[in-house]
């Protein structure tokens, strides 16, 4: 029998006594029997901690694509990314980890103050003066900017890149399911976005990723232009950690910036739990989702943090609020404010220097192999595609034989033709290169890909 | 001598002073960094011979420049600032703060989990999806019901994925439905999810004895409803004993009934939504199966529902094989994805090894003892804080300030915010909204006796100064990091980042 509870038998007695009961089935009696459970749950027995950890050895050996053993070329906007050891002891501090959302400020001061830090950092990475305090991931995130450029305009129409990531792109479809909204997808020519394909008049929202999830540097202008001829938001998904060293989303004009903020100090943790980074113009304050934290006094007249503009949120407002957002990423996003802390301004430049440095090394050794092309001819800054001579999904598992993750199978975040890729996208591979690859990993891959094609 | 001797009680913990932490932009030397990163190799060519000159930010991004020692020491100082479960008791009511075992973050956190990425073919993670879909499988035992998605990254979200999933099903019936109804004591993410699902919200009032009241509920019942949020028990901790007529009235009109799984903590074992007639359950894992609360998220909010609804549900999900592999697989009507990956998926596997340790029997247990001491306490304060509703209630129990007010004119914020100058976090305060100055405690299962008895005594402290020095408690609290905050100041002037308290000249 093993579990968490304190109380011996002789307590459970005494306190049952004090309610003038004599037995744990006189607490449920009010429960209409026809509905109650009698033969207990349909679960094996309890087992001690040790047992259950034999068991999930089963789990954790059964995953051969554990980072520690295959060096990963994988991103997707999910990056391997070095997290030291002074982030995950700062982040897995229990009273970090056991908290509730910081409700009562006065003992909550260790939380909102590293909120507030972290929306410090994404409103200077963002270029936009208003971060909220953290939504669920990137894609989630999109929703709710896709909701904010609705209540803004009073639209429903919302003209987004193939560009997009194509999950963040079907979780908004799901979402227009409920809100009504029409999504246009503009295709992708040469892995840029061709927006005369689409018509933009009485969009919401122009949406864009920068660079996009085919890891291609766009320029924005004309995306920006077309926001603004038409009266509507223009909302950037960006990388943050290639806001170290590119414009920001705020320089290239963005209404609305929303990113997954996984790459600061977050593990690959299979998808989740992710952060999604969202920030916008002063303009769109009070249709922020979520939380958002602010400077105070308290009445000491002492500098103090609290969760404020809460006439917004879905405890007060209820039907009308601007999101039904409550639990959010926050120890994520505290992660995040401690993992910039280590980075520095420095080295945040430097890590973002260092995953170009990567990717264009390994590119330019690729594109010497017969079998391997590059999907767009276009400037792109830490993760490419390349078009291979047979299905990308096969060749992971070969180049995997080998301990490479290889990369993300486009097919694989898509179905069927999707508009980012113009033909045989099951032969489209998406890699990407952090810091953390060394030349010699790199090296590596050329060779297995190599051989993985047939070469 | 009092029992109270308790592990929960925190009031012991040491403040070393009430300095304000400076921020870590105030701690900032130019020049001074703490990051090392791997040697490389890798040829070092200029960014501006990689990236055309358009793309490159003119301006540096200022982080801050601080070195480890002093980043160490910041939020080390930042986390003594907070309070926590691992500190001492948290009876936030509706929030399950129950004690998370470690051993569950240790499993979760082994790298054979948290560094596969998560678009790895399904080949090379068949672990993770092993675990998923007997996650997937013991939270429908759980709740009865037939299948589930993992999908939904807090209980909001599961709620709207509900939603969704109703809309999905009564449009491949060609049945376009309006209106939700919605109980007047439910939180207040039903209502936000319902506008975000297309629907409209008709709310339901409460009867004399803080149930749904059957009769108004039938009256607002019609062809253009597309069904009902309910939460049992309800935010006031009551059972809804009419739940199988609730259900037939809803059934009979043809809606589906949602459970908000904020609560499911009380029934683990003891009653299934499945069994009382519900089509959709959300469950709340950073809740009921203990997975840490992380100062506001993440959690994790997988929904599961009954036969009719599974061919909806949210895809890819893990299938397993005949051959005992598995694949991911979309289920044939799928409203499509909630979440860019696979949901929360290390909260996920902490609840499946805190289930595991558990059992059915554990499972059970929990929910006797939570109720257990719900009621306990409800009883133990009945003369100082009586219920709103007193009788038997479930995991937690709404007590009314409303004679301290009407006598001293102490409200229920001085009771909550004097509790924390006692070593206990405060309850959830004025929720529900149906119950004047209402005071929600949820004990949970984990706390002991003798910290019942401390918090019990420490609220008849509160309640003997409200008779001694009212004015006193008003003030409530200062021996904490911060007193009081003034929060009309913070929306009035909001002041969001280091950049808008520098230019507002703090």
């Amino acid at each position: 029998m093993a579990d968490y509870l304190p109380h011996t038998p002789a307590e459970v007695d005494e306190m049952l006594d004090f309610l003038g009961m004599e037995s744990m089935e006189q607490l449920f009696a009010h429960i209409p029997p026809a509905v109650r459970l009698t033969q207990g749950l349909d679960l094996p027995e309890g087992m001690s901690e040790p047992d259950v950890a034999a068991l999930f050895m089963q789990y954790t050996s059964a995953n051969l694509a554990k980072a520690t053993e295959m060096t990963c070329f994988a991103g997707a906007g999910v990056y391997d990314h070095e997290v030291p050891a002074v982030v995950k002891m700062l982040a897995g501090r229990s009273e970090f980890v056991t908290a509730y959302t910081p409700y009562q400020p006065e003992v909550a001061q260790g939380v909102l103050q590293a909120i507030f830090e972290y929306q410090t950092l994404i409103s200077r990475l963002s270029g936009l003066p208003i971060p909220n305090a953290s939504l669920y991931d990137a894609a989630t995130g999109l929703v709710e900017g896709l909701n904010m450029a609705s209540g803004a305009t009073g639209r429903q129409k919302m003209v987004i890149s193939a560009g997009v990531h194509p999950h963040w792109r079907e979780v908004a479809a799901t979402f227009a399911r409920g809100t009504g909204h029409e999504l246009v997808i503009a295709t992708l020519v040469d892995g840029i976005t061709d927006w005369g394909s689409v018509d933009a008049t009485n969009a919401a929202a122009i949406v864009a990723a920068y660079p996009n999830y085919l890891g291609v540097l766009e320029d924005m202008t004309e995306a920006k232009s077309l926001a603004v001829s038409n009266d509507a938001l223009f909302i950037l998904g960006a990388d943050p950690v290639a806001a170290g060293v590119l414009k920001t989303a705020g320089q290239w004009g963005a209404d609305i910036f929303v990113g997954e903020g996984q790459p600061f100090g977050t593990p690959l943790a299979y998808g989740g739990p992710f952060l999604g980074l969202f920030a916008c113009t002063e303009a769109q304050t009070r249709r922020l989702p979520g939380r958002i934290v602010g400077e105070t006094v308290d009445s000491n007249d002492r500098r103090s943090f609290v969760t404020t503009l809460r006439a917004r949120e879905q405890d007060i407002r209820r039907e009308k609020a601007t999101s039904n957002v409550c639990t959010n990423q926050t120890l994520m996003a505290v992660t995040a404010a401690i993992q910039l802390g280590w980075l520095g301004t420095q080295g945040l430049r430097e890590i973002a220097t260092r995953c170009a440095q990567g990717a264009h090394y390994l590119f330019n050794e690729l594109l010497k192999i017969d079998g391997v092309h590059a999907l767009s001819s276009q400037p792109f800054f830490r993760e490419f595609a390349v078009r291979l001579n047979r299905d990308a999904s096969s060749v992971l598992l070969t180049m995997a034989s080998d301990g490479v993750l290889g990369g993300v199978a486009v097919s694989a975040l898509t179905s069927g033709d999707d508009p980012s890729v113009d033909a045989d996208i099951q032969n489209v591979l998406l890699v990407t290169v952090t810091e953390r690859r060394t030349k010699d990993e790199i090296d590596h891959y050329v060779e297995i890909l190599r051989k993985a094609v047939g070469e | 001598m009092s029992r109270a001797l308790s592990g929960g009680k925190a009031s012991s913990a040491p403040l070393l002073g009430h300095a304000t932490e400076p921020t870590i932009f105030e701690m900032s030397v130019p020049g001074r960094s703490a990051y090392q990163l791997r040697t490389t190799g890798v040829p070092a060519t200029a960014l501006k011979e990689l990236v055309p000159a358009m793309h490159l930010n003119p301006d540096v991004v200022d982080i801050a420049e601080v070195s480890e020692r002093d980043l160490v020491a910041h939020f080390t100082r930042l986390s003594h600032r907070q309070f926590s479960v691992d500190l001492g008791m948290y009876p936030l009511g509706s929030c399950t703060m129950k004690y998370n075992p470690k051993f569950c973050d240790a499993v979760a956190n082994d790298p054979g989990l948290n560094s596969v990425h998560p678009g790895a073919p399904a080949e090379l993670a068949q672990g993770w999806l092993e675990l998923l879909a007997t996650l997937e499988e013991k939270l429908c035992a759980v709740t009865g019901m037939a299948a589930a998605t993992l999908q939904p990254a807090a209980g909001a979200a599961g709620e709207l994925t509900g939603l969704l999933l109703m809309r999905a099903y009564h449009s491949a019936n060609g049945d376009a439905r309006q209106r939700i109804l919605i109980p007047d004591s439910a939180h207040g993410t039903n209502p936000a999810s319902v506008t975000l699902g297309g629907y409209a919200v008709t709310t339901i009032p409460s009867n004399e004895r803080g149930l749904v009241d059957l009769e108004k509920l039938k009256a607002a019942l019609g062809p253009d409803v597309a069904g009902i949020m309910l939460t049992n028990p309800n935010t006031l901790g009551l059972f809804e004993e009419e739940i199988t007529e609730i259900a037939a009235a809803v059934h009979d009109v043809g809606g589906l009934l949602y459970y908000d799984g904020a609560n499911l903590n009380a029934i683990l074992g003891v009653v299934r939504p499945g069994d009382m007639g519900f089509d959709i359950v959300h469950m709340n894992l950073h809740k009921t199966f203990a997975t840490p609360h992380g100062g506001g998220g993440p959690g994790a909010g997988p929904v599961a529902v009954s036969p009719r609804l599974v061919d909806f549900l949210p895809g890819p999900k893990a299938t397993r094989n005949d051959d005992g592999t598995y694949v991911w697989v979309k289920p044939p009507k799928s409203i499509g994805r909630v979440h860019g990956w696979h949901g929360n998926a290390m909260v996920l596997a902490r609840a499946l090894a805190y289930i595991d340790v558990h059992g059915g029997d554990g499972l059970t247990r929990v929910a006797q003892h939570a109720v257990l001491n719900a009621n306990w306490l409800r009883h133990r304060l009945r003369e100082t804080l009586p219920a709103a509703y007193d009788r038997v209630c479930m995991h937690e129990c709404v007590l009314t300030a409303t004679s301290l007010k009407n006598k001293y004119g102490v409200r229920g914020l001085d009771v909550a915010k004097a509790l924390l100058e006692e070593g206990f976090h405060s309850p959830t305060v004025y929720f529900p909204l149906i119950v004047e100055e209402a005071l929600m405690f949820e004990p949970t299962e984990t706390e002991s006796l003798q910290t019942l008895e401390a918090l019990a005594e420490a609220v008849e402290h509160i309640a003997q100064r409200a008779i001694d020095d009212p004015a006193a408690l008003h003030l409530a609290p200062q021996t904490t990091p911060v007193s009081r905050v003034d929060e009309a100041r913070a929306a009035r002037h909001l002041i969001p980042t280091e950049d808008a308290a520098r230019l507002s000249t703090r």
